[in-house]
C-alpha cells in the first residue's frame, strides 16, 4: 500500500475531517475564482447604503453601499492569503530555530529557549498591534506581525522533536560516517520530525485568520484591501438596524477558522497515529 | 507562608529581572524603528517646526546621543517607572495606562472565572458521559466556540440581549448618574460585566472543556480511582472530588499560559463593548497614532502576564502538595 493511499484511509475514518476539507475547499475556490466569476469591485458604491439581501445584492450592501458578496470574496483571498502565509514564514523560522537549539543543545539551546518563552509571555497580540501600527498596515506588514507572534509554538515542539531524535542509532550512524550536521538536521532528523509539525502549523493557520480579523477590526487592516474583519467593523455602527451586514463576514470567518481545525484533526489523525488520544 | 515559599517567591522576583529588561529592550528596539522620533511628532504638532526647531528638540530629548547612551538612558527612567508622555493626551503614559488597568483586571479575572467553572464542569460531564449524546453536544459546541472570533460573538450578544431583548447592557462599565452606594455601584458593573466577561470567557471555556474532558479520561485509567471505586464511593463523589482534581491541573497550567493571550484578546472586546480598561485605551492610542502611549501598554501588560504567571506557580502548591518550592 502506498503512503499516500494509507494517509487517506487514515484520514477518511475522520469524517468531521473530511467534511472540513470539503467546506475548506469551498472556501479557498470561491477565494479564488469568486473575485473573477462575481466581477463586482468590493469598494464600488453599488446600491442604497445597508439594502436587505435581495435577489440583485445577494448578500446586500453596507454603509456605503457597496456589495457585501464582493466583499466577502475578496475578503476571503486576503483572510486566506494572509493565514497561510504568515502560518508558513513563522513554521519555517520556528522549525529552524528549534532544530538548531535541540540538536546542539547547550547554551545555543539555552539563548534560543529563553528567547522562545520570552515571546510566549509578552502578550502576542498587543505585539502585533503595536507592529502593524508602526509598520504601517500592509498584508505584508500584518503577514509579519502575526508571523513574529505565532513562531514560539513551532520553535518549542521542532525543539522536543530534535531532542527526542538527536541520540537514535541513525543519527549516530550519520555521525560516523562524517555526514555534515546541517545534512543531519534537514535531510536526517527532519523528515521524521515533521509530522506533528505539519498538523501544528495547519492549526496555526485558523489563529492565523481569527488574529488578522481581529486586526482588521481594529481599523489595522489593509486600507486597499477589504477583509473580512473589517467587514465586521464597518458594520459594527450599524449594528442596532443591520445586523445581518455583521453577521456574515462573521459566519465567513466561523466556517472557515472550523473547517481548517477539522482538517488539522483530520492530518493528526493521519500522520501521528500513535498519538491519538480518542 | 512558609519560608521554602518566601525563598520561593524571592527567587521567582529576581528572575523577573532579566525577563523585564528584554521587554524593555524590545520596547526600545520597537520605538527606533517606528518613522519619526518624538521630536518630529512634537515638533509637528506644534505646526512651525523648522529643521532648526526640531533638532533643538531633539537635544532636547537626548535623541543625538549615541544609541547605547539613549538605551540606558530609557532603562534607568523605566526604573524609577517613568514611562514618558502620551504626546496626544498631554498626560504621563504610566498615569494614563493605571487608571485602565483595574477595569482590564476585573475583565480578565471574571472571565478566567467563568472559563474555568464552565470549562471545567463541562468537561467532566462529557467525560462521565464518553460516547454519549450529552458528550456529543459539548464537543460540537467546543469545537463551534473555538472557531468562532470572539469580538464578533461579542457583537452578536449585544445584538440577542441587548438589542432583542433588552436584558442587559450593550456597552459601558456603569449607567450614568448611578446611585452612589457601593452595592447599587457594584450590581450596576456586574450588569454591565456579563456580556463581555461571558464573550471573553467562552473562547477558553471551550478550550478547557475538551482538556478537562481528555484529562479526566486518562486519569479514570488510574487506580486510585479504581480503588476509590472498589470502596464504593458514589460515582459523583469519585468523579469530583477524585478524578476532577487531579485532571484539573493541566487546565490551571494552559489558564497561566493563556494570560497574555487573553489580555490580548480583552483589547477587542473591550473595543466591541466600550469597557474603560486597556484595550479602549490600545483602540484610542490607535486612533491618535499615539506610539508611545501603545508602546507603554505593551510593556506594563507584559509585565502585569509575568506577574501573573507568578502567582499561577503559587497556586500550582495548593492545588497539588506534591509540588513545593524546592
Amino acid at each position: 500500500m502506498s503512503r499516500a493511499r494509507a494517509f487517506w484511509l487514515r484520514y477518511r475514518n475522520n469524517r468531521a475531517a473530511v467534511g472540513g476539507a470539503v467546506v475548506l475547499a469551498v472556501v479557498v475556490l470561491s477565494a479564488l475564482a469568486g473575485p473573477w466569476a462575481y466581477s463586482v469591485d468590493p469598494f464600488d458604491m453599488v446600491g442604497r447604503p445597508a439594502e436587505l439581501p435581495s435577489g440583485e445584492h445577494l448578500f446586500g450592501t453596507d454603509v456605503a453601499g457597496r456589495d457585501v458578496l464582493a466583499g466577502i470574496l475578496h475578503g476571503g483571498r486576503v483572510s486566506l492569503l494572509i493565514g497561510v502565509m504568515a502560518s508558513l514564514a513563522a513554521s519555517v523560522f520556528g522549525l529552524a530555530l528549534g532544530a538548531i537549539a535541540g540538536f546542539y543543545g547547550g547554551r545555543i539551546d539555552d539563548l534560543i529557549m529563553r528567547t522562545t518563552e520570552f515571546f510566549l509571555t509578552i502578550p502576542s497580540f498587543v505585539l502585533a498591534v503595536v507592529l502593524v501600527a508602526i509598520f504601517s498596515p500592509t498584508v505584508t506588514n500584518i503577514t509579519i506581525a502575526i508571523a513574529v507572534v505565532s513562531w514560539p509554538s513551532v520553535a518549542r515542539l521542532a525543539r522536543a522533536e530534535f531532542i527526542a531524535h538527536r541520540d537514535r542509532d541513525y543519527v549516530l550512524g550519520c555521525r560516523a560516517i562524517g555526514m555534515p550536521d546541517w545534512e543531519i538536521i534537514t535531510l536526517q532528523i527532519m523528515p521524521n520530525a515533521l509530522p506533528p509539525l505539519i498538523v501544528v502549523s495547519s492549526l496555526m493557520v485558523a489563529t492565523a485568520i481569527l488574529t488578522e480579523s481581529g486586526l482588521s477590526f481594529l481599523g489595522l487592516g489593509d486600507p486597499n484591501q477589504v477583509s473580512w474583519g473589517y467587514m465586521i467593523g464597518v458594520a459594527r455602527t450599524v449594528l442596532r438596524t443591520s445586523w445581518w451586514m455583521a453577521a456574515i463576514p462573521g459566519v465567513m470567518i466561523l466556517v472557515t477558522v472550523l473547517a481548517i481545525n477539522l482538517v488539522g484533526e483530520g492530518l493528526n489523525d493521519a500522520l501521528n497515529p500513535r498519538l491519538r488520544t480518542r | 507562608m512558609n519560608k521554602g515559599t518566601v525563598l520561593f517567591v524571592g527567587r521567582r522576583l529576581l528572575q523577573l529581572v532579566p525577563v523585564v529588561l528584554a521587554i524593555a529592550a524590545l520596547n526600545f528596539v520597537l520605538i527606533k524603528m517606528a518613522p519619526g522620533d518624538a521630536a518630529d511628532i512634537l515638533a509637528g504638532q506644534m505646526g512651525h517646526a523648522t529643521l532648526e526647531f526640531t533638532e533643538e528638540l531633539r537635544r532636547e530629548f537626548g535623541l543625538d546621543l549615541p544609541l547605547i547612551e539613549q538605551f540606558f538612558t530609557y532603562i534607568s527612567r523605566l526604573a524609577t517607572l517613568d514611562l514618558g508622555v502620551s504626546v496626544i493626551q498631554q498626560q504621563p503614559v504610566l498615569d494614563l495606562i493605571l487608571d485602565r488597568l483595574p477595569a482590564t483586571l476585573l475583565l480578565m479575572v471574571t472571565a478566567i472565572a467563568v472559563a474555568i467553572a464552565s470549562g471545567v464542569s463541562l468537561g467532566v460531564v462529557a467525560a462521565r458521559r464518553q460516547g454519549g449524546w450529552v458528550d456529543n453536544v459539548i464537543s460540537v459546541v467546543a469545537l463551534l466556540v473555538y472557531a468562532t472570533p470572539a469580538f464578533w460573538l461579542g457583537l452578536m450578544l449585544i445584538v440577542f440581549f441587548s438589542i432583542q431583548l433588552d436584558l442587559l447592557p450593550s456597552g459601558g462599565m456603569m449607567r450614568i448618574g448611578v446611585s452612589q452606594s457601593p452595592l447599587a455601584l457594584a450590581l450596576d458593573v456586574a450588569r454591565h460585566l456579563v456580556l463581555p466577561a461571558l464573550t471573553l470567557g467562552l473562547f477558553y471555556a471551550a478550550i478547557y472543556a475538551r482538556l478537562m474532558r481528555a484529562s479526566m479520561l486518562e486519569v479514570y485509567g488510574q487506580d486510585f480511582i479504581t480503588t476509590a471505586r472498589a470502596k464504593g464511593l458514589p460515582e459523583r463523589a469519585v468523579a469530583w472530588s477524585h478524578a476532577a482534581r487531579n485532571a484539573l491541573l493541566p487546565v490551571v497550567t494552559l489558564a497561566g499560559m493563556q494570560i497574555g493571550h487573553m489580555l490580548g484578546g480583552s483589547i477587542l472586546i473591550e473595543t466591541v463593548f466600550g469597557w474603560p480598561g486597556l484595550g479602549r485605551l490600545v483602540f484610542d492610542a490607535l486612533q491618535q497614532r499615539d506610539l508611545n502611549l501603545l508602546l507603554g501598554i505593551l510593556f506594563v501588560s507584559s509585565v502585569v502576564v509575568v506577574l501573573a504567571n507568578l502567582v499561577v506557580d503559587l497556586l500550582y502548591g495548593l492545588l497539588d502538595p506534591r509540588i513545593t518550592h524546592k
